[in-house]
């Protein structure tokens, strides 16, 4: 085995120019791969992380999944009943503190009601159509980030103004609207309020923080023009991940339509799926692509040494011996062009995590990047096995040569 | 007698192709321990050929090649390079040594790949086997730094690596001048006087074979003559 390794090297020193290419070949395969994966799962998991933040993990709203049987369906053993329009259900979760107090019982995060609206806020004559949801500052801050995103004012300041309002930061902006400011807001049941915009928030999700407002809960509740009524219960959960299973929990329980925050984004998720289907074929290609450099370099040094492979042959060393020397030759150059991929990679990360994305109205943010000893292991291996792979085919045939040909030839 | 080191039994050798030619037709060839044998003819008349398949570099399309007795066609192609390894060294018309190792490298590499001995041991033999041919100034240079006798001397050295009772040598001094061809050839004279071995040539040069212990002459892939050298009277 040492003789093998022996000349290996000597294959592989000898022939040090050609080697690094190829090496570098590797390493520049491993490296952007290493950097892309660290790329593509740190947006990935950044943008999770916000969703998970922003949104709540459950959602249980007073939708039911069917309208209201008719009298005649609840008496008779009526197949079907056609034409007919369904009674108005009052709406809203039927005695809502009741609900909570019963969930709060076995699950694990926190709960707090709201009564969500849509609405159109007017100041200074501008009109934008928004989402107001009724929160209950003392327990808002346990299941959003709200208290948090705060820019101006803060959540108790709802308190403080007759018929107080939170106004996204985009909002405020279009709106024109500063804190202080009365803005008008009209209900979809034709029921205008004047409010006062006691503070702005910023979730970092557009959508959010340009169509939404908070007003207390009792404000929701004449907007709506329905006294005690609560339309929406947000959960937190201790752990993000176990959002599905217990939204289907509750609704089994309850009987509301209650949806975690995996369902609610479902087509973002899967989108995320495609993207990590792309990256891994672009990073297999990357990685291919360099073990043809390795093929290409073990091939020429077969070709070279065929004289040495016949003499060696003829002397008694078997195939199997033959092929090693080659194989491992294939190997260094794979475990060189891992390592310094492995480093350059780092330092890639490293670099990019240095740049910084300016965009107007929010904090500078640096590219999301993660750091997990995974990606190096998968770089590596891949790089390495290809690297075997490559130069095993021409190692089996190299040391399949017949070294009477050879040694003919060369007379 | 002594039992023959290698004994070819009605060895056939036929390249196959569109039109199949008969390198070796029926040999029957007994080599005995400390003989110095000349395998001569014309080219192209299967020499070399016949020589291969006693070294087992080859296979007989018929035929047996038995080494010590032991019959070889059946062998798996590992064991048929154990067989080499241990039992035969070859020295060739063009040197072989590998370009980017030192001479004393060149010698172990057999040793090594046999593995019997430590490294320590390879490299002291290999010394001795270089010292004994008169090599001991060049030991850590390279191929490319010597002569092509020394090279060919080198050659010698290697096929004695593994201490083999024959020695198979296919025109060893064909690529050489006259001043070093002597020398080549006085070394394998002393192979057989001295070291006790079995050296079997293949030249086409007759004056030479003419002061080897027997000559064995092919023609068209038969042997035609088989016979002991008459000693020429000083």
């Amino acid at each position: 085995m040492n003789l093998v390794f022996n000349i290996a090297w000597t294959h592989v020193r000898t022939r040090a120019r050609q080697t690094l290419i190829a090496g570098f070949g590797v390493a520049t395969g491993v490296g952007f791969s290493i950097m892309m994966a660290s790329l593509m799962e740190g947006s990935q998991d950044d943008f999770v992380k916000t969703l998970v933040n922003v949104l709540p993990h459950v959602t249980i709203s007073d939708e039911r999944n069917k309208p209201t049987l008719q009298p005649g369906e609840v008496r008779y053993a009526v197949a079907e009943i056609h034409g007919l329009t369904p009674e108005v259900r009052r709406r809203g979760i039927k005695n809502p503190m009741a609900s909570i107090a019963a969930l709060e019982a076995w699950v694990p995060g926190k709960l707090t009601p709201s009564v969500t609206s849509k609405g159109l806020l007017r100041y200074a004559g501008r009109d934008v159509a928004v989402s107001i949801t009724g929160i209950d500052p003392r327990t808002e801050g346990k299941v959003s980030n709200l208290e948090t995103q705060m820019r101006q004012g803060s959540l108790p300041a709802l308190y403080r103004a007759t018929n107080a309002i939170i106004l996204g930061d985009r909002l405020a902006d279009k709106l024109a609207a500063k804190v202080g400011a009365n803005v008008t807001i009209s209900g979809s049941r034709n029921i205008r309020i004047n409010g006062t915009v006691v503070g702005t928030f910023h979730s970092g999700v557009r959508q959010v923080d340009e169509g939404a407002a908070y007003v207390l809960i009792k404000t929701g509740q004449i907007l709506e023009g329905q006294t005690g009524l609560v339309n929406e219960i947000r959960a937190r959960l201790n752990d993000p991940m176990i959002a599905r299973s217990v939204a289907a929990r509750i609704a089994a329980e309850t009987g509301y339509k209650s949806v975690s925050w995996e369902e609610a984004q479902e087509d973002l998720l899967s989108a995320f799926q495609v993207r990590n289907i792309i990256m891994f074929t672009v990073v297999g290609a990357i990685l291919l692509v360099a073990s043809f450099g390795t093929y290409n370099i073990i091939s020429t040094i077969t070709h070279e040494k065929s004289r040495d492979i016949a003499i060696m042959k003829s002397l008694g060393l078997t195939e199997r011996t033959v092929r090693r020397i080659f194989v491992i030759e294939a190997m260094a150059i794979g475990l060189a062009g891992a390592l310094v991929g492995s480093v350059l990679g780092y330092f890639m990360c490293v670099g990019l995590g240095l740049i910084e994305i300016k965009t107007p109205f929010v904090d500078a943010t640096r590219l999301p990047l993660k750091y997990t000893i995974n990606h190096y292991l998968i770089a590596a291996g891949v790089a390495l096995f290809s690297s075997v792979v490559a130069g095993y085919f021409p190692a089996r045939k190299a040391a399949r040569v017949h070294p009477v040909e050879i040694i003919r030839g060369a007379t | 007698m002594s039992e023959p080191l290698i004994e070819a039994r009605n060895v056939t050798r036929v390249l196959p192709g569109l039109v199949p030619v008969t390198l070796v037709q029926s040999v029957n060839l007994k080599i005995l321990p400390r003989e110095f044998v000349a395998i001569t003819g014309p080219s192209g008349s299967g020499k070399s050929s016949l020589l291969y398949l006693l070294g087992l570099l080859d296979l007989p399309t018929e035929g047996d090649v038995l080494i010590g007795g032991r019959s070889t066609t059946n062998m798996a192609e590992d064991e048929r390079a154990k067989v080499r390894l241990s039992n035969l060294g070859f020295v060739f018309q063009f040197h072989f040594l590998l370009p980017e190792f030192s001479l004393t490298e060149n010698v172990a590499l057999p040793m090594r790949a046999l593995g019997e001995l430590t490294e320590a041991e390879i490299g002291e033999r290999a010394a001795g086997l270089l010292d004994s041919l008169g090599l001991a100034d060049h030991r850590h240079k390279r191929p490319d730094q010597i002569s092509g006798g020394q090279r060919q001397r080198v050659a010698v050295a290697r096929a004695l690596a593994n201490e083999p009772p024959v020695v198979l040598a296919d025109e060893p001094t064909g690529s050489l001048d006259s001043k070093s061809s002597a020398q080549v050839f006085d070394l394998l004279r002393s192979l057989v006087d001295e070291r006790g071995k079995t050296v079997v040539a293949v030249t086409h040069d007759l004056t030479l074979a003419a002061r080897m212990d027997r000559q064995v002459r092919i023609v068209d892939g038969r042997i035609v003559a088989d016979e002991k050298t008459t000693p020429v009277p000083a």
